[in-house]
């Protein structure tokens, strides 16, 4: 037998090698620099493998090269089993700005009088002498990079995959680091540690069903690759139903991890009970990379099939903005609030989904729904880790102050977080003049020009009912008499606020002046085939 | 149903870019929102001058318009719609918003009420709100307002209308809920809120159809190719605007607001729920003119709207006591008089304007003057504690006598030209409408005189230690400018000038002969309301006027008292389903997810090694439900595709 070397390309690559690179290298770090200086070292380690590889991410995109004679540019890589195309190179540029922001939100340490949100220690049991003693001695669990780290490189992975294989893997890979992370909280430690067993076990059970449709697509096609999907799709009229509930299942596994209705209720109790720096990074990364890879999927493998995945995509994005925005209205905790907020959010997306593809299909000039996803994922990405960051700066003595009440009266104490706060949500409540209007108004269109029209329908209506209780919490900051105890805003380290600064100021100008980052994303072009 | 009007030439909007004195449209905005932004971020570094700086901004922005207006009349009839692109708003493919100005004569005439009677409620808003702690704020919301009062009338696209459309509705659920120590007020605030999200849903809706239809937003581009498009799609169209009109200009079904918006101090109320906002829906018909002229059965129901409301308003304003509330009722009746002239088309267009300007003046004077009346009785708007207040306030009663005679249609004030033509046009066109606006008149004559009686002449019957004074001239000026308003705006219809002004925006109607001559239908109406005068005279006028609203009174009144049931009739078939769907979801949300959670940390602490057992049985319901939305999923697809 005769051993043919694999042929890598570095060249375009590189990117996702810096990050898990760095990922190793900080547990290298972990295993042999002393306690005292990894933290500098560690935050210093991520954010530089970030930027690089964001860097790398840039020169990769302008450096790829149309694909035949299609919209699509880029080429198939490591062996057939990655893409590296436009819509993926966007996406790698969303995770990593995402990830920047995160990683700011991770090593921010005056909040917490010095040191991190995460725990000391987190092998020992909540409430006992061993935990006392980790944080008297100020311990902290400088772990959070690496995982962070290897998080970010699954996110990367998952979009890219060109075949069912490497997109589990890719799903692992990146969920495992986040389910240690949501339970690594330095306060309600047991809260902490529940949504992260409840995440664990629920993500395990959806990877189940999303390995048990690899089986069966992979039964019906005879092959894990995408193209050679699709062209058995397009050609094999027999076991339509192994196909049909293949395909379901693993819809299953990516409506899981972007939290789409009915596979949501995990997303409450991991957002409250995970550090809410984590939360942020979550929150936008997850998101933006489970919709790559669904997009890629579902357009790529399965999309000359479109119309028997269409109705179930339709009840999916009814359903779950419905009950985001429903339940939305009946919490009574902020951290609660923005979780079925971003509930609701995913179903605005999947509206976006719904929308016609492929350029190719379009008349000249007509937005694709691929555009009008990825600007709505950049346009909430900022938003929501802007206002998780605010989260994390209002607080009183026992650590953040997430019930409604602490929050009265917050805009008279302190206008200027208070006015973020409140410019995010308007901006998730989709008011013109905000990005995320502009993003509504995006993927609203692309359904409408497919004939969604009943989906677009409810849209309105639930984004209509999310305004309401966007609206409410603002008047709950501005307008009401605070009545006891109240939280405050503590000062933090330029990290944070500068995360918050940016946030505010690309919401602000993603709405004013939107034009370059759509261009952007068009200019990503079509996925290759 | 039979097409009320034949189509007749439907102009095209096509401005001519802006050049010279023109270029400075966007100073019209851009003053009110300047002033906005400093008076509500600037704190209270700003409190001492900041009512005159918000004066001051409201009132450059009218000398701006006086002068693009004189600029209009300067140039030919074809030459008379100018547009400004500020800067492409969204731009990506086809989608290309621009932040867009157009002026043309329609704005100009809107920009000229929205900032003089912007102007002159500022200035008398200094003296009404004098000793408020929360002057300065006040101020601040009124700018923002009118800022989005005319970005709503200047945008040359549906989007940028759309921003207006809601930066008047948050500025006027800020001013609404002012005075929000009072729980009214609060709630009063909350449902304008809620009803006109309602009607904004219509609004987006018909944006997103038109996108999809025509391929733009802007004006000129549908008015261009709207003929191209399917009945089915212009009616759908036409519908969906009428439901954000009806949201914004209180028609029925969606009213239930506009009694509850009177919580807002009076200038609020006599800017945006009398003279300006409410009537945005009205401009919004007018303005897609080129929409509803080609969909005859969204006109038919915009008329049918038009006729219940104007009559409904009619009714209210019979029945309340408050002095406020009966006017917003008169409001919501004339409004359905300027949709009822909308609705019937080209023929209409010129008249519903007409109107909607002539009562923009006549309507603010009579609010401010109640609000002058208000300042001298305490605050009292009770109209039973009133009662010849004539002597104590001079200036006030002549002017709101100004006001009265205009909106009854006294011959020679500007409401009698201006309610005679639509009730004309409306007999011409069809004679149940017009009857029904005959009908509305007399009422109109009825109510306005009850109100007359009960507030200016009759016996006293104040409170104890209410001392009746003339306000300060602050605030009787501008009742004496908007008098001499109500009494002379008829002048715009001598040699029917509004009409050919307006034809360039909304074309030019062939003449229909009226089923009698002109001067006899006009002579009906005076009939009709002289009628509704003097019922008045005897049922309020000649009778002792009670302190207590009488109980034992007809079913008719009662039902008027209680808004005609809308409260209840909201209440019954949406209020109530919703809440119980909420509930519903609420305890399904409790029962499979929320419970233990929301209690926070110290809940956690306390409950201790019990919840962790019971946080078991929690993942186990998770892991059903999305057991459950695996066979939803997988069966939605079977079933789909090989049922």
């Amino acid at each position: 037998m005769e051993f043919v070397k694999p042929t890598i390309e570095y060249a375009e690559l590189w990117p996702i090698l810096v990050v898990f690179g760095a990922a190793c290298l900080g547990v290298v770090v972990e295993a042999f620099l002393p306690r005292e200086r990894r933290h500098l070292t560690q935050v210093i380690l991520a954010g530089a493998g970030l930027v690089a590889a964001l860097v790398g991410t840039v020169i990769v995109g302008t450096g790829l090269t149309s694909l035949g004679d299609g919209a699509a540019r880029g080429l198939i890589g490591g062996e057939g089993t990655l893409v590296i195309d436009g819509p993926t190179v966007y996406l790698w540029g969303l995770v990593l700005v995402f990830a920047i922001g995160g990683v700011a939100l991770f090593a921010e340490r005056r909040l917490e009088g010095g040191v991190s949100a995460f725990s000391g220690q987190a092998a020992a049991l909540p409430g006992t002498e061993a935990e006392r003693q980790a944080s008297a001695r100020g311990l902290d669990h400088t772990e959070v990079y690496p995982l962070l780290m290897f998080a970010v490189g699954g996110m990367m992975l998952f979009p890219a995959s060109n075949d069912l294989l490497t997109m589990f893997v890719a799903l692992e890979v990146l969920s495992l680091p986040l389910y240690l992370l949501c339970g690594l909280a330095r306060r309600r430690r047991l809260l902490s540690q529940e949504a992260a067993l409840k995440y664990f076990l629920l993500g395990a059970f959806s990877s189940a069903f999303f390995l048990y449709g690899v089986a069966l697509v992979y039964g019906f096609a005879g092959s894990m690759q995408f193209a050679e999907i699709n062209e058995a799709v397009r050609n094999d009229v027999d076991n339509e139903a192994m196909l049909l509930i293949g395909m379901g299942m693993i819809a299953v596994g990516l409506l899981f991890k972007v939290g789409a209705a009915p596979f949501q209720s995990w997303t409450p109790d991991v957002y409250q009970g995970a550090p809410t720096a984590v939360t942020a990074f979550m929150a936008a990364c997850t998101k933006v990379a489970a919709f790559g890879a669904m997009l890629r999927l579902f357009y790529v493998a399965f999309g000359s099939d479109r119309w028997s995945w269409q109705p179930m995509m339709w009840v999916v994005a009814i359903l779950t903005m419905l009950v985001g925005a429903v339940l939305a209205i009946v919490q009574t905790d902020v951290k609660r609030m923005l979780a079925y907020s971003s509930v609701s959010h995913t179903g605005f997306v999947l509206t976006g989904v719904l929308g016609v593809q492929a350029s190719s299909e379009l008349a000249e000039g007509q937005v694709s729904s691929l555009v009008a996803v990825l600007f709505y994922l950049t346009t909430y990405g900022f938003s929501v880790v802007g206002a998780f960051a605010v989260v994390t700066l209002v607080r009183d003595s026992a650590g953040e102050a997430t019930a409604f009440p602490r929050w009265a009266g917050l805009g008279r104490r302190s206008p200027l977080v208070a006015g973020a706060f409140a410019f995010f949500l308007l901006s998730m409540a989709g008011i013109p003049l905000t990005s995320g209007f502009v993003g509504k108004w995006a993927v609203f269109t692309v359904a409408m020009s497919a004939g969604a029209w009943p989906v677009v329908l409810v849209a309105i209506v639930a984004s209509i009912a999310a305004v309401y209780f966007y609206i409410r919490h603002i008047r709950l900051m501005f307008f009401t008499e605070p009545e006891g105890d109240v939280a405050a805003v503590t000062r933090s380290s330029p990290l944070t606020s500068v995360t918050i600064g940016v946030c505010v100021l690309a919401t602000f100008v993603l709405g004013i002046v939107p034009g370059p980052v759509l261009d952007l994303a068009t200019n990503a072009g079509d996925f290759i085939r | 149903m039979y097409a009320l009007t034949e189509s007749a030439h439907i102009p095209v909007v096509d401005p001519s870019s802006a050049d010279g004195v023109f270029s400075l449209m966007w100073l019209v905005i851009a003053l009110p929102l300047a002033g906005a932004a400093l008076l509500l971020l600037g704190g209270r570094l700003t409190d001492r001058w900041g009512h005159l700086l918000g004066t001051a901004t409201s009132a450059g922005s009218f000398v701006v318009s006086l002068l693009l207006f004189f600029q209009l009349l300067g140039r030919e009839e074809g030459d008379r719609q100018i547009s400004q692109e500020l800067y492409t708003w969204i731009h990506v493919g086809d989608l290309d918003v621009g932040m867009d100005l157009l002026y043309d004569p329609l704005s100009a005439l809107f920009l000229l009420l929205i900032t003089g009677v912007g102007t002159l409620i500022h200035v008398y808003s200094i003296g009404y709100m004098s000793h408020d702690p929360r002057r300065r704020r006040f101020f601040g919301y009124l700018n923002l307002f009118v800022a989005a009062m005319l970005m709503l009338v200047m945008s040359e696209n549906y989007v940028g209308l759309f921003l207006g459309w809601e930066g008047v509705g948050l500025a006027s659920y800020l001013l609404i809920g002012f005075w929000q120590h009072k729980p009214t007020a609060a709630a009063a605030a909350k449902k304008a809120f809620v009803m006109n999200r309602i009607g904004d849903t219509g609004m987006a809706l018909a944006i997103f159809l038109f996108f999809v239809t025509f391929g733009t937003t802007s004006f000129s581009g549908i008015s261009e190719v709207a003929s191209g498009a399917s009945d089915n799609t212009l009616n759908a169209l036409g519908l969906l605007l009428l439901l954000g009109a009806c949201g914004k200009s209180a028609q029925v079904p969606l009213q239930a607001w506009l009694l509850d918006a009177m919580e807002g101090p009076t200038p609020v109320s006599a800017l945006i729920h009398a003279a300006t906002m409410v009537t945005a829906g009205v401009y919004l018909i007018v303005r897609s003119n080129f929409v509803f002229e080609l969909a005859p059965a969204a006109q038919t129901m915009v008329v049918i709207v038009a006729a219940v409301t104007l009559l409904w308003g009619a009714v209210l304003g019979c029945a309340k006591d408050d002095i406020k509330k009966a006017l917003a009722g008169s409001t919501m009746s004339q409004i359905g008089y300027m949709m009822l002239a909308a609705g019937l088309g080209t023929a209409g267009y010129a008249f519903a304007i007409f109107h909607l300007l002539t009562h923009g003046f006549f309507k603010a004077n009579m609010f401010l003057g109640a609000g002058s009346v208000m300042h001298g009785m305490n605050d009292d708007v009770d109209m039973r504690r009133y009662g010849a207040v004539l002597h104590a306030m001079p200036v006030t009663f002549l002017t709101f006598s100004m006001g009265y005679l205009a909106i009854i249609g006294f011959p020679g004030f500007s409401g009698f030209w201006s309610k005679d033509k639509i009730i004309e046009v409306a007999l011409t066109e069809n004679w149940i409408v017009g009857l029904a606006a005959l009908l509305g008149a007399g009422i109109t004559g009825f109510y306005m005189t009850r109100l007359m009686l009960m507030t200016f002449f009759t016996n006293k019957r104040w409170k104890e230690d209410v001392h009746p004074h003339e306000s300060p001239s602050v605030m009787t000026v501008p009742l004496i400018v908007l008098a001499a308003l109500s009494v002379l705006a008829g002048v715009l219809l001598l040699g029917d000038w509004i009409v050919d002004w307006l034809a360039p925006v909304v074309g030019h109607a062939e003449h229909h002969e009226p089923p009698l001559p002109a001067l006899v239908i006009t002579g009906i109406v005076v009939l009709v309301v002289a009628t509704g005068v003097a019922a008045a005279w005897f049922l309020v006028g000649k009778r002792e006027i009670a302190l207590t609203p009488p109980q034992d009174v007809s079913f008719a009144t009662r039902a008027a008292r209680a808004d005609l049931y809308g409260d209840a009739i909201n209440e019954g078939l949406v209020v109530t389903p919703g809440r119980h769907l909420v509930s519903g979801l609420l305890t399904f949300d409790r029962s499979g997810a929320d419970g233990f959670f929301t209690g926070g940390a110290s809940a956690v602490a306390a409950i201790g090694g019990q919840l962790r057992k019971v946080q078991n049985g929690y993942v186990r319901s998770y892991a059903l439900s999305v057991l459950a939305g695996v066979l939803l999923v997988v069966v939605a697809l079977l079933v789909v595709n090989l049922a």
